[in-house]
């Protein structure tokens, strides 16, 4: 039995031979189960930049783009299937989207020397580049965006938080723990108090959690959500009749679909972002020139434009000026992963650049280096208007604060060196 | 033809009573053995170790010491997630706490965390009966999951509540983390595998095997004629649950190398594993594996011919994985009530009195 599946599975492995000469880029996608509603936006905005480019540009430096799709319905398990089955393949960079996952590849993805994106999302300290060589997070954290919601909550109050009443709402999982280490530093320094009310996977089940929110009337709840948990919340949010301007989601909940359902009572929902959004960009002519007219836009093609579609492409675009990079640095089209890690390393993005590629004031300007793998960490806030049915970015890109941050990144970091015998340096 | 007793002369009791008593039975484990030991551990690379051997290994001992449990004494458990969950987090503290000392020694040592705490929750099975006891063991399974997550002691309060596994070694050799080579974790795997399988082969069919079965059968005839309830019920528990715990140990050390309770140890784990004996068949080891290859290599083949070979889009193909395994299922379970391994043992039958029908 155990024979006849492997010779079976054999054959369907070989049948997929490798294709060289292109610049592979695996999306470990979700396009099925309860984080499907976020998976798919961002797996067609990923899917269409690449197309974009191959379509108007004929791919990167000249090298077509070759994108390799494979489910993990965010399952880890499939995670490391989808890993080992595209690794071969010569992909150049992982962005699992999934902060579980990310943290299963980052010894792994090292070891074979691949490097990781984890945009927003994963483990927060590998904004240290001299311990966590091939994993990136840049533009921003969530230890930034946690520290971007109490900043814009301060300058909302004067200034002054303390003795306010903080609820932190989140996915009781790697990913929704992540903040509560820097909330409560933050505790320390501005005197407000914070309740933790976990929601565990998938997240269909929030009415105690709510309930406790009734009872204890904080002054401004936080989230962070994903998959169905968001519109969940959103909607008990409404129930309770919670003032929806003081509830704040992180980035991944803050799309259409979070918002949507409760419809009108959802107006004045907020969410944090780190690029911008709307479909005002000149990128988007282009996209519906070359990749929705062609018939080519991937999945239904009815997410362009979405707030998780715009997060897709600015990955993909990151990527893919990255690869630039490392193709100038090393002087060659079709470049391996380990050259692409040089090339994120050494990946500058600045407004001219940007707006050059259609997307102008589309994220921050920014570096990376050795030792800042994170970026700069600017945090936006945008808003949900209901009657219009859109995001509208509602403050400036703000600093978060560093202080607390960076100390928090070297604690982290250094206890994985001590666990990892990593020896902490640049090469 | 093929499985004939005919002609096989046994001349000491011991011959007799081993564990496959026609020639040609033997000499094909003898070959499957050959072959797993001998030739795939030069054969495989990374993808075939990780997305398909590990996963086979693994739930395969898990597959076994759920079906002692279930198919064997007739206990119905839904914890077996959470019991995978002790010996993954018993293996973690240990592995953290005493870096020197083999993975193997942990790994063992894990399981028999899980058989204390299996014993624990198999108390209640001494009261109740089928499906109050299945609600008992689903307790267990969310207390356990609740557990890990909320007492920091557990995952050496890391920020964020996962456990990773460093890199430990057997002779020299990595098995864990990321820097192992493909056979390493393989043989590792293989050999602990291979291990419980005879020992769980040879309980079975033995004393404590049969009082097991009596107990399944009907626990007021079987206290009748001297089996001790207690003693059956419990040393069930203890035993399956020991197999459950190195299979967690393993799930996490060598297979995925992090992981985080609620995601990889939920109640879905317990249904997958309950599902593989269920399919594979109740009451026989043959069944444990069978199930577990149906499983695991169901879906990465149907992926590989669907995306790889036909080129569909990844969610439709991830859509009909789950219509085209579960119509195989109901197919299976339709054709043959009890499993893959009656159809195994029905196809033997055939095959001795090939190519004579009668």
């Amino acid at each position: 039995m155990k024979l006849k599946f492997a010779s079976m599975a054999l054959g369907a492995v070989m049948a997929a031979a490798p294709a060289m000469a292109d610049l592979v880029f695996p999306s470990l996608s979700y396009r099925t189960g309860p984080y499907a509603a976020g998976g798919i936006p961002f797996a067609d905005g990923y899917a269409d930049y690449f197309t974009l480019l191959n379509e108007r540009d004929g791919g990167i430096g000249g090298v077509p783009a070759r994108l390799l799709e494979c489910e993990t319905g965010y399952n880890t398990q499939k995670g490391v299937e989808c890993y080992e089955s595209t690794k071969g393949e010569g992909a150049l960079v992982y962005q699992p989207l999934s902060t579980g996952i990310t943290y299963q590849l980052i010894p792994k993805a090292t070891a074979d020397d691949i490097p990781i994106h984890s945009m927003g999302y994963g483990r927060t300290s590998a904004a240290n580049g001299e311990v966590f060589s091939h994993v990136f997070n840049y533009p921003g954290n969530y230890w930034n965006g946690a520290s971007g919601a109490i900043n814009y909550l301060l300058e909302a109050n004067g200034g002054d938080l303390s003795g306010k009443k903080i609820a932190l709402v989140y996915h009781n999982s790697a990913y929704g723990k992540e903040p509560i280490r820097t909330l409560e530093e933050l505790q320390k320094k501005h005197g407000y108090e914070l309740s933790l009310l976990p929601v565990d996977h998938p997240g269909q089940e929030q009415k105690s959690q709510w309930l406790q929110i009734r009872r204890e009337k904080p002054d401004f709840v936080l989230m962070w959500g994903w998959g169905v948990m968001n519109q969940v919340a959103v909607q008990e949010a409404a129930n309770i009749r919670f003032p929806m301007e003081n509830f704040i989601g992180i980035w991944w909940s803050g799309a259409e679909h979070d918002v949507l359902p409760a419809g009108d009572k959802a107006n004045g929902y907020k969410a944090l972002t780190f690029h911008n959004v709307g479909r005002d960009f000149p990128i988007f002519d282009d996209i519906q020139k070359y990749v929705v007219d062609t018939g080519k836009a991937a999945g239904a093609g009815d997410q362009i434009g979405n707030v998780l579609y715009n997060r897709g492409m600015y990955a993909a675009m990151l990527a893919a000026e990255a690869a630039k990079t490392a193709q100038e640095i090393h002087g060659t089209g079709e470049i391996t992963a380990s050259q692409m890690r040089d090339g994120m390393e050494a990946l500058q993005i600045d407004e001219a650049k940007m707006a050059a590629l259609g997307m102008p004031n589309f994220g921050p300007a920014f570096d990376v280096s050795c030792q800042n793998h994170g970026g700069p960490g600017l945090v936006g806030v945008t808003q949900w208007d209901a009657a219009n049915k859109t995001w509208s970015l509602i403050s400036d890109f703000a600093a978060t604060d560093g202080e607390v941050i960076g100390a928090l990144v070297a604690e982290d970091s250094a206890a994985y060196a001590a666990e990892n015998n990593i020896e902490a340096g640049c090469k | 033809m093929f499985y004939r007793e005919a002609g096989d002369f046994k001349t000491n009791y011991a011959d007799d009573n081993q564990t496959f008593p026609i020639r040609f039975d033997r000499y094909r484990y003898y070959a499957v053995m050959l072959f797993a030991f001998g030739a795939v551990p030069f054969l495989i690379n990374d993808y075939w170790v990780n997305a398909i051997f590990l996963p086979f290994l693994i739930y395969a001992i898990a597959a076994i010491g759920l079906n002692i449990l279930v198919g064997y004494c007739g206990q119905v458990s839904l914890g077996t997630g959470g019991f995978m969950a002790v010996g993954a987090y018993a293996c973690y503290k240990l592995m953290t706490a005493f870096p020197e000392i083999s993975i193997f020694i942990h790994v063992l040592l894990a399981g028999g965390v899980t058989a204390l705490v299996g014993v624990l929750f198999g108390l209640p099975s001494l009261r109740i009966k089928g499906f109050y006891l299945a609600v008992a063991t689903l307790a267990a399974q969310f207390f356990l999951v609740w557990l890990f997550n909320r007492v920091p002691w557990f995952y050496n309060y890391s920020a964020s509540g996962q456990i990773s596994a460093p890199e430990r070694t057997v002779f020299g050799i990595a098995v864990t983390g990321p820097n192992t080579t493909a056979w390493a974790p393989y043989l590792f795997c293989l050999v602990i595998l291979t291990l419980l399988a005879l020992v769980a082969r040879n309980l079975t069919r033995g004393m404590q095997g049969r009082k097991w079965m009596a107990i399944r059968d009907m626990d007021i005839a079987a206290e009748i004629i001297g089996v001790n309830p207690l003693k059956a019920k419990l040393s069930a528990f203890a035993v399956s649950s020991f197999f459950i715990g190195v299979a967690g140990a393993l799930f996490f050390s060598v297979y995925l190398g992090a992981v985080e309770v609620g995601e990889a140890f939920g109640i879905n784990q317990s249904f997958l594993v309950l599902f593989m004996i269920i399919i594979g068949g109740l009451g026989s080891i043959f069944g444990s594996f069978a199930g577990a290859a149906f499983l695991v290599l169901m879906p990465v083949l149907l992926k590989n011919v669907l995306v790889g070979g036909l080129g569909w889009p990844t969610d439709i193909a991830a859509h009909l994985e789950f219509l085209i395994v579960g119509a195989l299922i109901i197919v299976f379970l339709i054709a043959e009530p009890h499993g893959l391994a009656q159809l195994w043992r029905v196809a033997k039958e055939k095959l001795r009195l090939w190519p004579f029908p009668h």
